[in-house]
């Protein structure tokens, strides 16, 4: 689609007078080369005054204007419409896991509120500031650049299944934040960030369904930071929580039988002398029981198990 | 008192449950009282809060979330002579940026930005800042415009992104001493007999209209670079703090003075980074011709954007500009190879890809001169002191920093990243010099009622109104008359034509139409008031221009070609009148080690 006519169906909603969204049409004819922001002010200045959403830089660095189109969650600013039109039709709504406040804007203070769950600023070793800059490499710098270039829009936010069914989850930008300094060679509290959000709601209750990455503008693209905390936090040893004995646990149950033995796994995630934790479990495996959909009691091997084993025993040693 | 996040209004977020002092409401329950209420939160606003937070009581209101100010879109770099890369000196800095004001910066305040230079950045930098390093794990610099040596510490091209987030974090760091006030719209200033009072500020997600009483008042309300057509500017940048001040009875200072970019991407305004040409990219025109050798042969690409600005407009306006229409030239990067454009300029490559889809590593990206920076603003001592008058007196408890005031460490035109430094130097030392104000000054009474009023009278009039006026129309011709009679070169003829253009759009505002009548989020209404500021400044620059009848740094005149120290080595203070009209004074420019010299490079 090019040039001509698009429709833009924008889901409208003030809570203060209206009972539910409701989707508007407007009629645009479309420019070459015109941003979905730039449609929205046309539509704004020419047609209709009440339309309320945010933006500020127009160029793609400030976070304002993140919005779903079709569904998905981008910055209105930097996103072609001709590349989104479908039959003629765009469609807008507010960005997910938010409040509305008007239209397209979103309430943000849980968004806002997440990061002081990481302590998102520089804790350095020594609070004595040295004459001159610190010394920090092209390669230390490198491994942060990625993560500083977030621009807290949202978009990953908005799309995050796991937000969606817990709003506790730290989310994906206070976690690609906890990355910039937990990287940064001039940040002195990584031991302690690591353990923090190696904790629930943390790091593993990503289930590195990757739609942050995919709706990132920028290139903190946060499952790939997300993972880059989970193996150093099992690299640094900090194994005593859930997600790290269920790593911990998937991986010695394949190593010795080449198959997930699912009996152990949960066990062993919970932790085997964890008596609150195991009877928390225990009415899902009664009810598994009784449906009869429990694994065999006695754990299966693979076939030639030996090779599995050879291969696990082959990378403990390239992992040395 | 203890306020919580629940307690705490919505849009003001506040970073500890404790608020040790903040927030005294009043009888009537609704008045806000802090002793700092800082205006802003780009970098001036948030290190000036830094300086501050813990020792009084301060309040940040602005009318984006912190990280949304627009010192995050700065892109090519922060100006320190720390000789990293070579031979620098806090010397050379200093003459360079009085060299590039074209004489008109105040020499005492530049020398005050250069000498703190070096510690504002290894400061910035031990407060988590990532900067790009050298072989040596230094930070990195390169060449800007104008410097003559290696001079801009730079994070890729995402510096101001990188400074303004370091400083955004500390927020958090901060915790329950600061208070921010987010998306709370500041629509008057309260001074009363040369005393500042306080501010009205509106809840923009309620409506809420709400006096703030303090002893202090900082301005850190950032550019006015919003009227013109072709901006880099973001379209918060309305001088909405300039015109509170103006209307509060002070005066602004050399406004005429609006910095055109070189290289704003091709009808979007959007910038391309300076830094774009510190890594060796150059200028072509139609004809494929590195023109710059015509008109700086020294520098080349790197001389003053000034200069750079009006070569590629003579060459455009001479007919060899490139395109269709031969109106833009082109700045290429290709010889600088895929590797080197996505390491350091990484952000520009997809400005161009993304709105213009242009790749820079095969084709040169068209660009033309782009409304970029206001070195004009609220005039200010050295340390950030409001002044009243052209004899220098000061407002009692007000101060202002970073892009909305008038230092002048920039003069007549802006050395590139010399603004960021602006921003963090003035930021801390309104600081320290508010709280020695503060400590001393008294919180005075405000007729409440009053002030509201008055703000609520100014809506009124554009909300409920059967006047027939649209507002686009009137800020699109605003914005086309600016950029095409009171842009890169001016002539007083065109000022003339702009002026009464100008005036015609301020009479046809009185009978704007706002067709929202909502109360929350209310985005049409400020689009109004905000177009309200730009009429009103508008005036200004072109008024300025007008009289000024010379040429200097980057007020062009075709029919002054030449700078006239004798009659205009001075700065022009717009005062505002009671019937609303305007009134030029002039103020001498503070000359300390530098004599006028002619300007060549
Ligand atoms: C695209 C671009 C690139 C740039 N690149 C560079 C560079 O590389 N190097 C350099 O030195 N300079 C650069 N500059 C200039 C520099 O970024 C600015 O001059 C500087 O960041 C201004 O900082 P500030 O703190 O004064 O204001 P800003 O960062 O603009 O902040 C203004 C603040 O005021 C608030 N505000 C405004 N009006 C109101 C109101 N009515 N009510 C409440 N709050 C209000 C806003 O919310 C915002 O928080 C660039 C500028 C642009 C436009
Ligand atoms: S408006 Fe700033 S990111 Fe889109």
């Amino acid at each position: 689609m090019s040039n001509g006519e698009v429709t833009f169906i924008i889901e409208r909603f003030d809570p203060e007078k209206d009972t539910a969204p409701y989707p508007q049409e407007y009629k645009v004819i479309l420019e070459p080369g015109q941003t979905l922001l730039n449609c929205l002010n046309n539509i704004k200045w020419t047609q209709d005054q009440t339309l309320a959403y945010r933006y500020s830089c127009g160029s793609a660095i400030c976070g304002s204007c993140a919005m779903r189109i079709n569904g998905k969650a981008v910055l209105a600013c930097k996103t072609q419409v001709s590349d989104c039109v479908k039959d003629g039709v765009i469609r807008l709504a507010p960005i997910g896991n938010t409040k509305v406040v008007r239209d397209l804007v979103v309430d943000l203070e849980p968004f806002w509120n997440a990061l002081k769950r990481v302590r998102p600023y520089l804790t350095p070793d020594s609070q004595d500031a040295p004459e001159k800059e610190r010394e920090q490499t092209a390669e230390e710098f490198s491994k942060i650049d990625p993560s500083t270039t977030c621009i807290m829009c949202g978009a990953c936010y908005s799309d995050c299944n796991v937000l969606e069914v817990d709003n506790q989850f730290l989310g994906p930008v206070a976690l690609a934040k906890a990355h910039r300094f937990i990287f940064d060679s001039r940040d002195g509290g990584g031991h302690q960030r690591l353990t923090e959000i190696s904790e629930t709601n943390g790091i593993w209750d990503c289930t590195h369904c990757g739609e942050c990455t995919t709706r990132c503008p920028t290139e903190t693209k946060p499952l790939s930071r997300i993972e880059e905390i989970k193996v150093k936090a099992m690299a640094e040893g900090h194994h005593g929580n859930a997600g790290a004995r269920h790593v911990l646990g998937f991986r010695e149950t394949v190593g010795r039988r080449g198959l997930l033995d699912e009996n152990y796994l949960p066990l062993r995630t919970v932790g085997f002398f964890n008596i609150p934790g195991l009877l928390s479990i225990m009415p899902v495996g009664l009810r598994m029981m009784w449906r009869g959909k429990n694994p065999p009691m006695i754990p299966h091997y693979v076939d030639k198990v030996g090779e599995v084993n050879n291969i696990f025993a082959r990378f403990e040693e390239f992992r040395k | 008192m203890k306020w919580t996040a629940q307690s705490g209004e919505r849009g003001s977020y506040i970073l500890d449950l404790e608020c040790g002092g903040a927030g005294q409401y009043s009888e009537r329950g609704v008045m806000y009282s802090h002793d700092v209420v800082i205006v802003g939160s780009g970098l001036a606003g948030l290190r000036a809060a830094q300086e501050l937070a813990g020792n009084l009581d301060v309040a940040i209101i602005t009318k984006v979330y912190p990280s949304r100010s627009h010192s995050g879109a700065a892109q090519g770099g922060v100006a320190a002579a720390l000789a990293n890369m070579d031979g620098d000196s806090i010397e050379a800095h200093i003459y360079d940026t009085v060299k590039g004001s074209d004489f008109l910066g105040d020499q005492d305040a530049i020398e005050i930005m250069c000498n703190d230079a070096p510690r504002t950045i290894y400061e910035m930098e031990h407060l988590g800042c990532p900067f790009s390093r050298t072989d040596e794990n230094k930070i990195a610099q390169r060449a800007f415009g104008g410097h003559s040596f290696l001079r801009a510490c730079f994070s890729a091209d995402r510096t101001g992104h990188a400074l303004l987030h370091t400083l955004f974090e500390q927020t958090y760091k901060m915790g329950g001493k600061l208070q921010v006030y987010s998306e709370w719209y500041m629509t008057r200033l309260i001074v009363e007999d040369g005393v500042c009072k306080g501010v009205v500020a509106m809840d923009i997600a309620t409506g809420r209209m709400e006096v703030f009483s303090a002893k202090v008042v900082l301005f850190a309300s950032g550019g006015y670079g919003r009227s013109f057509e072709i901006t880099s500017n973001a379209y918060a940048n309305t001088g909405d703090g300039a015109i509170a001040t103006y209307r509060a009875g002070l005066p602004l200072q050399d406004m005429e003075f609006v910095q055109f970019h070189p290289t704003g991407l091709y009808q979007h305004g959007i910038l391309l980074s300076e830094a774009a040409r510190g890594e060796g990219g150059y200028l072509l025109n139609g004809n494929g011709e590195r023109f710059m050798d015509k008109y700086a042969p020294g520098k080349m690409e790197l001389a003053p954007r000034d200069i750079v600005s009006r070569s590629e407009q003579t060459e455009i306006n001479e007919g060899r500009g490139a395109g269709p229409d031969k109106d833009y030239v082109l700045l290429d990067l290709r010889h600088l190879g895929e590797a080197k454009i996505l390491e350091r300029l990484p952000q520009i490559y997809h400005l161009a890809k993304d709105f213009l889809g242009v790749d820079a590593v095969t084709d040169p990206v068209p660009t033309q001169p782009t409304a970029h920076y206001s070195m004009g603003g609220i005039p200010t001592d050295n340390d950030c002191q409001v002044i009243l008058d052209e004899t220098g007196a000061k407002v009692e408890g007000f101060f202002a920093a970073g892009e909305c005031s008038c230092v002048s460490v920039h003069g007549a035109n802006r050395l590139g990243t010399n603004s960021l430094l602006e921003a963090l130097v003035f930021g801390r030392r309104a600081g320290k010099k508010i709280l020695e104000a503060a400590s001393t000054a008294k919180s005075s009474s405000i007729d409440e009622k009053r002030e509201i009023a008055a703000v609520r009278a100014g809506i009124d009039k554009i909300v409920n109104t059967s006047a027939k006026e649209e507002l686009h129309p009137i800020r699109k011709e605003l914005k086309n008359v600016m950029t095409y009679k009171a842009g890169v070169y001016r002539s007083g003829s065109e000022l003339a034509e702009a002026h009464k253009k100008v005036t015609e759009l301020q009479e046809r505002f009185k009978h704007v139409r706002v067709d929202d009548k909502r109360e929350n989020f209310n985005t049409n209404m400020l689009e109004a008031i905000e177009l309200g500021h730009m009429l009103e400044y508008s005036e200004l620059i072109v008024a300025g221009a007008e009289a000024r009848e010379e040429s200097r740094g980057a007020h062009a005149r075709t029919d002054f070609p030449t700078r006239d120290d004798e009659k205009w080595l001075n700065h022009t203070m717009a005062f505002r009148k009671g019937d609303g009209g305007y009134e030029l004074k002039y103020r001498p420019v503070v000359i300390t080690r530098f004599e006028p010299e002619e300007r060549k490079y």
